[in-house]
């Protein structure tokens, strides 16, 4: 059985339809990309699997139990973790403490393993521990957002645009951390709009359009579909 | 006529009370980023609570003070589900939270109207004169004298301003708040259960203004359904002084209230001690209304 099954998903807000109809499945240690233009509905999805927001039809399965529905704290503590669009920092905290403050969740005790581990990933956090979060720049914000993820001992992890608005040279950065989380074992469901960087680290990729999934294929096949290159590579 | 020390005096003991009522507004505030104008209410009743305890069940004071803790911390944490939560279950715009909060204040003056006629006679009591020893604590040096009671006030609420520090800054339970205050849906991606952070915040504020309520009652004595209105407009300058949210805000604004209020008897007795409040409070609005230790509003939780 498959870690994450999404079976005829369905998300309203108000009267507008925003997902109609979404179905796709994760298995242990996949990278999933969703990709789709402005307004497709990644977020929706996202947001839905996480509990932010309540279906209005359809089923979630996350390690075998039925979640829709469930509030996101619930979903959190059952091991599927958001790392939401536009980075949200606790700006109040200092950065040790916006990686800490998900550590609750984990249910082994190598909090302080983990901290020192994310603290030599991201030398430029470790510089930066007592300093409040919301002076950080971008991407160093980006860099504690994925750290503090990490510190909830994910065993999904979804990310949401996580090099959106980012310089280039930061953009290659995030994308060297998602493959390191990769390569931790730790299965990633990445919401990107740069697509061309998206089909170099997922293995498997969903193509949204106006609230339905259109296409799926593995990334190898994607890169050579016409049709992808002059929509999202061109 | 007193000295002005002996006024400094005084007006520590009552900045003392202040600042415990600024205290529990000032963390709901942040937590429901609405003003809970029924804290007030929650003052009173524990004042209420304090005097029913001491004079129906006969109980020593620091029984009847920790009732009235519990039982303002209870009817604040009831507030919450029944004022607030529904509200915010809709989306409803803050503004209807805060009409609800002023309906809810109200209610429960009005309750505390009919418990007051049906236990006393009438809408007022009074703790006994002798409930702790009369005999001012005198220091002929500086030729003031303290009453025991404002002493204890003074350092029970110096302790319990500790409590709140340390429980907001350094327990898991209090980032939990700090990260509700700042933003519900991240915390809840957090794996917090705002909710139940919610409730927790509520009951901390209603015992901190419960604290306050029951001490103002056995300083002044004399406790009616009302007495929540003689702090309202002082919480509310309080906190705004301090700076919305803050802790050390909302205690160094209740000192510094109670310090002008003593000052203004002083110079020009007590009928104008609410006007300068006032004043105080739109000169805070007009000149620097993040107030004196908060951040601007970009930053602040
Ligand atoms: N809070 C909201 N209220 C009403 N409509 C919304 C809301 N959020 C999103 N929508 C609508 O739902 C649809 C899907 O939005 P969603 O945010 O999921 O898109 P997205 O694929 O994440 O886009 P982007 O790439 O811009 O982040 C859009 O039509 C959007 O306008
Ligand atoms: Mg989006």
């Amino acid at each position: 059985m498959a870690l994450l099954e999404v079976d005829n998903l369905h998300t309203s807000y108000g009267a507008i339809k925003a997902l109609r109809g979404v179905s796709f499945q994760l298995s242990e240690g996949q990278v999933i990309s969703l990709i789709g233009a402005n307004g497709a509905g990644k977020t929706t999805i996202l947001n839905t699997l996480s509990g932010l927001l309540r279906p209005t039809g359809g089923r979630i399965m996350f390690k075998g139990q039925d979640i829709t529905g469930w509030r996101a704290d619930r979903v959190a503590k059952l091991g599927l973790v958001q790392v939401p669009e536009g980075r949200q920092v606790i700006a109040t905290m200092s950065v040790q403490e916006n990686l800490s403050v998900g550590a609750h969740l984990r249910r082994d005790d190598l909090a302080d393993t983990e901290l020192e581990r994310i603290f030599s990933r991201f030398p430029r956090l470790s510089e930066r521990r007592m300093q409040k979060a919301g002076l950080l720049s971008g991407g160093e914000q980006q860099m504690l957002v994925v750290g503090r993820a990490l510190m909830m001992q994910p065993e999904l992890l979804m990310l949401d645009e996580p090099s959106m608005g980012l310089a280039p040279l930061l953009v290659n950065e995030v994308f060297g951390i998602i493959a390191d989380i990769k390569a931790l074992g730790i299965p990633i469901l990445l919401v990107e709009q740069n697509a061309r960087k998206a089909l170099q680290v997922a293995d498997y990729v969903y193509v949204l359009e106006r609230g339905l999934i259109v296409k799926a294929g593995s990334a190898n096949d994607l890169r050579k579909d016409p049709q992808i290159l002059s929509a999202y590579l061109g | 006529m007193d000295t002005l020390l002996q006024q400094v005096v005084n007006a520590i003991s009552l900045g003392a009370i202040y600042s415990l009522f600024a205290l529990g507004y000032s963390l709901v505030f942040s937590i429901l980023g609405v003003l809970n104008l029924a804290h007030s209410a929650i003052f009173m009743s524990g004042a209420f609570f304090g005097v029913l305890a001491v004079n129906q069940l006969g109980t020593p004071l620091w029984l009847a003070f920790i009732l009235a803790m519990v039982g303002a911390g209870l009817l604040s944490v009831t507030l919450e589900f029944v004022a607030f939560r529904p509200l915010r279950r809709r989306n409803a715009p803050r503004i209807a939270q805060l009409i609800s909060s002023i309906g809810a204040a109200i209610l429960i003056v009005n309750i505390g109207q009919l418990i007051f006629l049906q236990q006393f006679g009438r809408t007022e009591a009074y703790f006994p004169r002798e409930l702790v020893s009369l005999d001012p604590i005198i220091i002929e040096s500086l030729s003031i004298r303290i009453a025991p009671i404002r002493m204890i006030i003074v350092v029970v609420s110096l302790l319990l301003t500790i409590l709140m520090q340390y429980l907001v800054g350094r327990t898991q339970i209090g980032q939990h708040m700090r990260a509700v205050a700042f933003n519900q849906q991240t915390a809840a991606l957090l794996g917090i259960n705002v909710s139940r952070i919610f409730v927790f915040a509520f009951f901390l504020a209603g015992v901190f203004g419960g604290a306050a309520g029951m001490f103002y009652g056995v300083v002044f004595l004399n406790v009616t359904p009302f007495i929540g209105e003689d702090v309202a407009l002082i919480g509310l300058t309080a906190i705004v002084l301090g700076g919305m949210g803050s802790i050390q805000g909302a205690v160094l604004g209740g000192y510094l209230v109670a310090g002008l209020q003593v000052i203004s008897v002083v110079l020009g007795g007590s009928s104008y001690r609410n006007a300068v409040v006032f004043l105080l409070l739109f000169a805070i609005l007009l000149v620097r209304p993040q107030g004196l230790l908060g951040q601007s509003e970009s930053t602040r939780a």
